[in-house]
């Protein structure tokens, strides 16, 4: 088991890397720098600016420079716009607040979507099966962007149970709106996958064997059947928990948390490069860290693959 | 957040059959996809929309630039939507007709689904087909590239995209392409290795049967079965990811508008009494969504069923 | 009254192509310790027969009839009373030891699990007991093995922890559906011999399923012939053997290639099993029996009994049977 792990992180290296260099090139194709968007900058100051930052070097030097500032130091060095502030310190800000919602959102996306996928399968075509299915189905067409809306016309203009935006150091009244916005779409694919991935596993050999054993349907279905049924999900859960991370640029805008999203959405606008780079890198890495996580879950599960 | 599809089962059926069998597949899956209701009242809904789309413009009396000044900064007590003025949908914030707009954007957003997902289906059926048909180190090699490229987040590339190379269709089109291409590539590879494996491609080279003719008659079809359901369901993917880039007001700029940008007007405009704003645009984005799902969803069913 | 009472038991399955009678009208009956085969092509309806009695049927298979153990009812019972009876009373080893073992769970979990649940055992006696089980069946160095997943293991060892595993609870009734179908010879006869002897110390009874006549040879005291969801023949090992006295089952013994006789001819029966959607009217035989007559095509003879302990479903009388053995 620790090989396996050994051996994945080995191949998430290269990747990392692989990553930091084709950003940083992106970064350098883009035409016009980071300081041509204000207003005329006479010759001199541009010059200044750019040695200052290190942009008149040639290209090897600040891939260099840029690549061991961010392995080494973390460092993904200072923000083009916020004059004063680095990039780390905006993202140290910001991030902890879309991951604290983040992770609830995922959590109760994979919570609740696996319990309705598991029991509508159990009691395919009762009431239960046609309704979860019927939430999957309407789930889908309800991501972030579209929920965010409706939740605040509802909860806010409507029924004023709820503030309509701020965070307020994660106050839950804040939380409850952001993440289930974020989480709805979530929860109805995972619920979907789980449904499909879970009758075809009760259909299985050994599944009859269980049954054969005089086990109750529930050790049957939690014992034998989970664990199987799961497979497919873990392949849909890294994929979303980054599409959730990337997600919350809308529910930070919309909701005003104060996270990372907003940051990013203005850094675009400005053109801070550094910036962008900074939060795509970090996304970049939750991406190859989740998914070196999701495979160690895999061996977990199938005892073949750990061998 | 694509719509979950079971590409292995999938794969393997399509990967059982030989060429005669592959013919009546299709006919096959016609017929279930035929029974299937929500797959039919998908396909009806996308046609819907598509008319939508296409021809709104033309019955609108308005255009979609056009600007009202009486009603711009009025919207709540006059632009409610009015079949007398003319205005079907009612008017957005700054006084142009909604009707029109919604028309444009579902237009837009359509339009860069269906695009985006051909640039991404060709490029990564061919990456795919070749990587697994060469198979090898060259194989190992071609995906482990498929693989990092899949660990870049994806939407913030794009946006970084859009704000180094101006936010122009183009470039939306091509990012997005673009950047999908990976997952279809991995889809396709997949399959072309389960197809090399299986027996009749095994007798047929046995028999004599030159290669391209192997590719063109065994392989060739049987991917095509898995291509389509995949696009199906990439377009409604694509068109969430270009939305959700408009909501942002990072995507399609003024005076074109899409789905996206008009649900974020709409938005922004709720707590003024000017539902009509939000509830169009949303409703017909939901619309196509249903629309693509329903007959992805279809289409898969059609080609692998099961008892569900 | 016997441990076991079928009667007219049947099995039908829903489909999209219509419904499938898989078993039509099966009645027999089984006293402790008593070791029956059925023997059938595939298709015969054998193994349905038996997850009928177990309640093991797919979603949509349906059961009729009635299948008593020990008086008690178990066609259409409630979970509640099957799960008294699995594995506690009556066990069933099943075809493919590969998927039928839960490929996720060391042998450990998944074989103490029964003692835990079905006797209150705690779990390091449930495991000991286990292991004892495990050389009882012979599987060398048990009580490291059981820590293994199921992929560890060969195939004959596999169906090994199958049927230590379904000895558990000391049943009074095993069920073997097609236990070595899935072996190498070699292996097979190693498995048949174990469960000669575990059936003789244990005296349990036992149901043979399978389609292979020289494994019910040698180990069932009592044969049931089945065909297209029908019993044809049933009766003691021995006579069937010297006298077969259906159509069907002479085709069978005739069919089996005799070591003895070396230039003969392979003799096999013409045709292929029926289609078991388009149910045929009289008796499923008769589109490939030799002995047809007309009657066959309209109805089939009720089992009737011939000689002592011996039934045949047949409508020509054995006289008029050509051909002998």
């Amino acid at each position: 088991m620790i090989a396996y792990i050994f051996k994945r992180l080995l191949v998430a290296i290269p990747t990392l890397l692989a990553l930091i260099v084709i950003s940083f090139l992106m970064m350098h194709a883009a035409p016009g720098g980071p300081f041509t968007q204000e207003k005329q900058l006479p010759p001199q100051v541009l010059a200044n600016l750019n040695a200052k930052y290190g942009l008149d070097q040639p290209i090897w030097v600040q891939m260099g420079r840029y690549v061991w500032g961010v392995v080494v130091h973390f460092d993904f060095g200072p923000s083009f716009v916020y004059k004063d502030r680095t990039v780390n310190e905006i993202i140290a800000q910001g991030f902890p607040v879309t991951l604290s919602y983040g992770i609830t959102a995922f959590i109760l996306a994979v919570s609740v979507g696996v319990t309705l996928g598991v029991l509508a399968a159990v009691f395919q075509n009762s009431w239960l099966d046609h309704v979860a299915v019927g939430i999957s189905i309407g789930a889908q067409v309800l991501p972030n962007f579209v929920m965010a809306p409706i939740l605040v016309l509802i909860f806010t203009l409507w029924l004023g149970w709820l503030p309509g935006g701020g965070w307020e150091g994660g106050d839950w009244r804040h939380q409850v709106m952001p993440v289930i916005a974020m989480a709805t779409a979530y929860m109805a694919s995972i619920a979907r996958i789980t449904r499909s991935s879970m009758l075809e596993v009760l259909t299985l050999n050994h599944i009859r064997t269980a049954r054969a054993k005089g086990l109750p349907t529930h050790m049957v279905i939690l014992r034998h059947a989970l664990k199987p049924a799961l497979i497919p999900v873990l392949s849909y859960l890294g994929p979303t928990f980054v599409s959730m991370i990337t997600g919350s640029v809308v529910i930070d805008m919309f909701f005003s948390t104060g996270g990372i999203g907003k940051f990013f959405v203005d850094a675009a606008l400005n053109r801070d490069y550094a910036l962008m780079m900074g939060v795509t890198l970090l996304v970049g890495v939750l991406t190859i860290v989740f998914n070196l996580l999701v495979d160690v879950l895999y061996a977990w599960i199938d005892p073949k693959i750990r061998f | 957040m694509l719509s979950p599809v079971d590409m292995g089962a999938l794969s393997r059926r399509l990967a059982k059959l030989d060429e005669v069998r592959g013919r009546s597949l299709w006919a096959d899956a016609r017929v279930r996809f035929g029974r299937n209701r929500a797959a039919v009242a998908g396909v009806v809904l996308l046609v819907l929309c598509a008319g939508f789309a296409v021809f709104g413009q033309l019955i609108s009396p308005y255009s979609y630039e056009f600007i009202d000044f009486k009603i711009m900064g009025h919207a709540a007590e006059l632009g409610a939507p009015s079949w007398a003025k003319g205005y079907y949908f009612g008017v957005d914030d700054q006084g142009r007709d909604l009707f029109a707009r919604v028309a444009m954007g579902t237009r837009i957003s359509l339009f860069v689904g269906i695009i985006g997902t051909a640039i991404s289906v060709l490029a990564g059926t061919l990456y795919g087909a070749l990587s697994g048909y060469i198979g090898g180190r060259t194989d190992s090699l071609m995906m482990r590239l498929v693989d990092i490229l899949l660990s870049i987040p994806f939407m913030f590339v794009l946006i970084l995209l859009l704000v180094m190379f101006g936010k122009s269709l183009t470039v939306l089109f091509v990012g997005i392409g673009f950047l999908s291409w990976p997952a279809m590539a991995r889809i396709v590879r997949g399959q072309t290795l389960t197809l090399k494996s299986r027996e009749f491609i095994e007798a047929a080279q046995a028999t004599g049967v030159p290669a391209l003719r192997i590719i063109l008659r065994h392989i060739v079809p049987n991917l095509l079965g898995i291509v389509v359901v995949y696009a199906t369901l990439l377009v409604p993917d694509i068109i969430l990811t270009e939305s959700f880039i408009s909501f942002l007001g990072l995507g399609v700029q003024e005076p074109q508008t899409s789905l996206g940008e008009l649900i974020s007007e709409g938005a922004k405009t709720m707590r003024y009494g000017t539902l009509w704003q939000l509830a169009f645009p949303m409703g017909f984005f939901m619309a196509t969504m249903f629309g693509f799902y329903f007959v992805g969803d279809g289409l898969r069913d059609a080609l692998d069923p099961k008892d569900r | 009254m016997a441990m076991l009472e079928v009667s007219d038991l049947g099995v039908s399955f829903a489909t999209n192509d219509g419904t499938v009678n898989a078993v039509n009208g099966i009645s027999f009956s089984l006293e402790k310790g008593q070791t029956l085969g059925i023997v059938g092509e595939s298709g015969s309806g054998k193994s349905q027969l038996a997850f009928a009695i177990m309640g093991l049927l797919a979603k949509n298979g349906t059961a009729r009839g009635s299948a008593r153990f020990n008086g008690v009812e178990l066609v259409g019972a409630p979970l509640s009373v099957l799960n008294t009876v699995r594995a506690n009373q009556v066990a069933m080893v099943f075809q493919d030891p590969m998927t039928s073992l839960n490929p996720y769970m060391r042998v450990s979990d998944q074989m103490a699990e029964v003692l835990t649940y079905h006797k209150g055992m705690g779990k390091d006696a449930a495991v000991a007991e286990c292991v004892r089980m495990l050389d009882a069946v012979k599987i060398p160095d048990a009580r490291a093995r059981i820590r293994l997943f199921p992929h560890e293991f060969s195939g004959g060892m596999r169906q090994r922890v199958m049927i230590a595993m379904s000895l558990l609870c000391q049943p009074d009734l095993l069920i073997a559906d097609e236990p070595t179908t899935a072996l190498d010879v070699t292996v097979q006869a190693q498995i048949m011999a174990l469960l000669r002897d575990l059936q003789r110390d244990l005296g349990m009874a036992t149901i043979l399923i399978t389609h292979d006549l020289g494994v019910i040879a040698g180990f069932c005291r009592d044969v049931i012939v089945m065909y297209g969801g029908q019993v044809m023949e049933s009766a003691p090992v021995d006579p069937f053997f010297e006298a077969p006295s259906h159509p069907y089952s002479r085709g069978l013994l005739h069919a089996l290639p005799r070591v003895d006789q070396e230039d003969a001819a392979l003799s096999a029966i013409p045709g292929a099993p029926p289609n078991m959607t388009r149910a045929p009217k009289g008796c499923p035989f008769a589109p490939r029996c030799g002995d047809v007559v007309d009657l066959c095509h309209v109805t089939l003879s009720p089992l009737t009994e011939f000689a002592p302990g011996r039934r045949r479903a047949c409508n020509v009388p054995i006289s008029d049977l050509r051909g002998g053995m």
